[in-house]
C-alpha cells in the first residue's frame, strides 16, 4: 500500500476558500452589529454571505504578482514615449483638450473610488465581498497614480494640466463628477457598489473608459492607450463585481428588489448625466474620431444594456426609469454640452473651438435629424463672429441643477427648441431640475441635496474669492477674481483654441522636427 | 422620503437666502438656445421689475442679433412655467418674485438664428 503523500499546494478553489473565507472571524468581546454597523441599516437583507461567489477567484498573493507584471510594462512604453517625445505624434494639438477633460474630471474619480471601495470592503461582514472590494480599492488607486504618469509627460508642455487637485474641488464643471462620487460614498455600502461597481462600471463603463481610450489610439497617444491596456484586467474584474453584488442582493431577499430597483433608476440617471462630458468628447473634443456618441450609445447602451435588463427581468428588475429618455438624449447632449463649454470658454481650463468645415459634414452626416436643424446655425453664428473679432464669451453664471449639478441646458424630451426645467418646494425653499428624473432623485432624498456645493451659488455667496478679496471695492472684476482662486492662468489656460500657447508651440515643437 | 440613516440626519439649508448679498433669480430666454441655460443672478427685491428689462438684461442677452429687436410691449413673461403678467412698475417683491425663482420670457416672432431657436 502507498504512502498518502501530502498535498502540499492548495488547489485553486481550496486556496480561493482560504484567501477568502478564511481570513474571517466573528468577534467576541463587541457585539458583530457595532463594530459593522453599516451593511444592515439600507434595508438590504443577506441571508448567507456564503453565496457570494468570486468568478475570477482571485486571491491576494495572486493580485501582487499579476499586478506588478502589467506595472513593468506599462512605465516601460511610458518611459518610451517621455524620452522619444512621442507627443508630438498626436493628430492635433486640440487633442491634449480630451486629456485635459481625463485628468481633471475622470482620475481623481479613480481616488474616490479607491477611498470608496476601502471603506465598503471594511464594512461589509461577509469576506468575499471584502477580499474584492479591497482588490478593487487597490486598483483605483494603482489607476490614479498610471493616468497621472501616463498623462504626466503632456503637463510638460500644454496648459491646462498643472493643478487637477485643486480645480476638482472648485471648478464649476468639476463639481459634477465630484458630487456624483460624494453621493455614492455618503451613501450606504450597498448602495455604493450599486452606484458605482454595477450603474457606473458595469452598466456605462463602455461608455467612459472606451472612447478615452480608442480615441487615445485613433489620435495617436500610445502614453494614454498602454494606460487603458494595463487597465483592461481590472475593469473586468471590477464589472464583473458589479453584476455579482446585483445578483446577490437580488436572489437573497425578494424584499431587496424594491430596494435595488429604486437605487438603479436614480444610479443610471446619474452615471448618464455624468457622460454628457463623455459625449461632448467624442463628438467634438477628438480631432480624429472613433465613432459618435449616437453610434456609442446605440451599441453599447441600447443593445448590450438592453440584453443586461432583459436577463433581470426573471428577478423582477426593469429597465431603469430614465432609460427612454437617455435613449431620446443620443441625438442632442453632446451638441448641447459643447455649446455651453464654447460660451462658457473663458471659465473652464481647457480650450474650446468651433469644429472645421468638414468635421461640421461630419456631425451633419452622424445626426442627419439634428445637427444641421438645431445645431448648426448657432455654430456658424460664432464662427462669423469670431472671425470678426467678435468671439462669444458668457460672462454671467448659468442656473444649474440641485442634483447633478450641470448647468441646465437640456432640452425637454421630444422638443429640442425648448430647456427642460422641473422645479420642487421644500422648507419652503425652491429647488430646480434639468429633468423629471434629478427631481425624484432630489424628492426622495431632500435632506440629502439640499446641502450640494452649488459652484453657481458659492460664488454669489462670496466663498470662491481668494482671502482679502473685497467684492463690494469699485471695478471688481468677478470672473477674473474667481480663475485666481481657481489658480488658472488667464489666456493660458481658458480661451478658444485659436490663438492659443497650446496650438503655436504644438506647431513649432511639430515644425522643428522636420526643418530647421 | 427621508434619507435613510444610522443617527439623526439634520443639516442646514446650504442656499438659503440670507446667504445671499440679494435674493438669487434665474432668468431665461426661450427659442435663444444659443444662451444655453437660464441665468442665475443675486437682485434687490426693490428692483423694479421694469430695471429687468431696461438695465440687466442688455448685458446678458445683447449679444444675440436678436436682442435689439425685442418689442418688450409684446414680450410673453412666464413663471415657473406659468403664463404671467408683471408689472414693470413694480418692485420684484411686489411682483411675487421671491429666492430662487425662475422666470422666463418669450419674444414673439423671434426664433434665434436662422429661425433655428439658437
Amino acid at each position: 500500500m502507498d504512502t498518502p503523500v501530502l498535498k502540499k499546494k492548495l488547489g485553486l478553489k481550496e486556496r480561493y476558500a482560504a484567501m477568502t473565507r478564511g481570513l474571517g472571524w466573528d468577534t467576541t468581546y463587541q457585539p458583530m452589529e457595532k463594530v459593522f454597523p453599516y451593511d444592515r441599516y439600507e434595508g438590504i437583507k443577506i441571508h448567507d454571505w456564503d453565496q457570494w461567489v468570486d468568478p475570477f477567484r482571485l486571491t491576494m498573493d495572486a493580485y501582487w504578482k499579476y499586478q506588478g507584471e502589467k506595472e513593468k510594462k506599462l512605465y516601460a512604453v511610458i518611459d518610451a514615449f517621455t524620452q522619444n517625445n512621442a507627443f508630438l505624434g498626436v493628430t492635433d494639438a486640440r487633442y491634449v483638450n480630451v486629456l485635459k477633460l481625463f485628468i481633471q474630471g475622470v482620475t481623481p474619480l479613480e481616488y474616490y473610488a479607491h477611498r470608496g471601495f476601502a471603506h465598503v470592503g471594511r464594512h461589509f461582514t461577509g469576506e468575499g465581498a471584502r477580499v474584492a472590494c479591497q482588490m478593487q480599492s487597490i486598483d483605483e488607486l494603482r489607476h490614479y497614480q498610471t493616468e497621472t504618469h501616463a498623462i504626466s509627460t503632456y503637463n510638460k508642455f500644454f496648459n491646462g494640466m498643472h493643478h487637477t487637485n485643486h480645480w476638482f474641488d472648485r471648478v464649476w464643471y468639476l463639481s459634477v463628477p465630484k458630487s456624483f462620487f460624494e453621493d455614492a460614498s455618503t451613501a450606504g455600502p450597498f448602495e455604493f457598489l450599486t452606484a458605482v461597481s454595477f450603474s457606473f462600471e458595469y452598466v456605462l463603463t463602455n461608455l467612459l473608459f472606451v472612447p478615452f481610450m480608442s480615441g487615445a489610439a485613433y489620435n495617436g497617444d500610445m502614453s494614454t492607450v498602454t494606460f487603458g491596456f494595463s487597465a483592461q484586467s481590472d475593469e473586468s474584474r471590477h464589472m464583473t463585481l458589479g453584476i455579482e453584488c446585483i445578483k446577490f442582493m437580488l436572489e437573497q431577499d425578494p424584499g431587496n428588489v424594491p430596494i435595488v430597483q429604486k437605487w438603479i433608476d436614480k444610479w443610471f440617471w446619474r452615471g448618464y448625466r455624468l457622460l454628457t462630458l463623455v459625449a461632448m468628447m467624442m463628438d467634438y473634443m477628438q480631432p480624429k474620431r472613433v465613432m459618435s456618441w449616437k453610434q456609442a450609445w446605440e451599441m453599447y447602451a441600447e443593445q448590450n444594456g438592453g440584453a443586461l435588463f432583459k436577463d433581470l427581468a426573471r428577478y423582477g428588475i426593469r429597465e431603469p426609469k430614465g432609460w427612454k429618455d437617455a435613449c431620446e438624449g443620443k441625438d442632442h447632449i453632446s451638441h448641447q454640452a459643447w455649446a455651453t463649454f464654447y460660451g462658457f470658454g473663458a471659465a473652464a481650463p481647457f480650450h474650446t473651438w468651433i469644429p472645421r468645415e468638414d468635421e461640421m459634414t461630419w456631425l451633419a452626416a452622424h445626426y442627419p435629424d439634428t445637427f444641421d436643424r438645431c445645431y448648426r446655425p448657432r455654430l456658424e453664428y460664432w464662427r462669423e463672429q469670431a472671425d470678426a473679432g467678435n468671439r462669444f464669451y458668457i460672462k454671467t453664471l448659468p442656473m444649474l441643477c440641485q442634483t447633478c449639478q450641470i448647468p441646465m441646458l437640456f432640452t425637454e424630451p421630444g422638443d429640442a427648441t425648448k430647456i427642460c426645467a422641473r422645479e420642487s418646494d421644500y422648507l419652503g425653499n425652491k429647488f430646480h431640475f434639468c429633468s423629471d428624473h434629478c427631481k425624484e432623485i432630489f424628492d426622495d432624498e431632500p435632506q440629502k441635496y439640499v446641502q450640494a456645493w452649488l459652484p453657481v451659488h458659492q460664488i454669489y455667496q462670496g466663498n470662491c474669492f481668494k482671502p482679502g478679496v473685497d467684492p463690494s471695492s469699485e471695478g471688481f472684476d468677478p470672473l477674473a477674481a474667481v480663475l485666481d482662486y481657481y489658480e488658472v492662468s488667464h489666456g493660458r489656460d481658458n480661451l478658444d483654441f485659436e490663438g492659443s500657447e497650446d496650438q503655436r508651440h504644438f506647431a513649432e515643437w511639430r515644425g522643428e522636427t522636420s526643418g530647421n | 422620503m427621508t434619507v435613510i440613516a444610522l443617527k439623526p440626519y439634520e443639516f442646514p439649508l446650504k442656499d438659503a437666502v440670507e446667504k445671499f448679498p440679494a435674493p438669487l433669480v434665474y432668468v431665461g430666454w426661450e427659442d435663444h438656445l444659443m444662451f444655453p441655460a437660464p441665468f442665475c443672478l443675486p437682485l434687490p427685491p426693490d428692483m423694479p421689475f421694469g430695471a429687468l428689462a431696461a438695465q440687466v438684461l442688455p448685458g446678458i442677452y445683447g449679444y444675440h442679433p436678436d436682442f435689439a429687436k425685442i418689442d418688450w410691449s409684446h414680450v410673453q413673461w412666464f413663471k415657473s412655467g406659468k403664463p404671467w403678467t408683471p408689472d414693470p412698475s413694480r418692485s420684484l417683491a411686489e411682483n411675487g418674485i421671491g429666492h430662487k425663482d425662475l422666470i422666463r420670457f418669450r419674444t414673439p416672432g423671434l426664433e434665434g438664428i436662422a429661425g433655428s431657436c439658437s
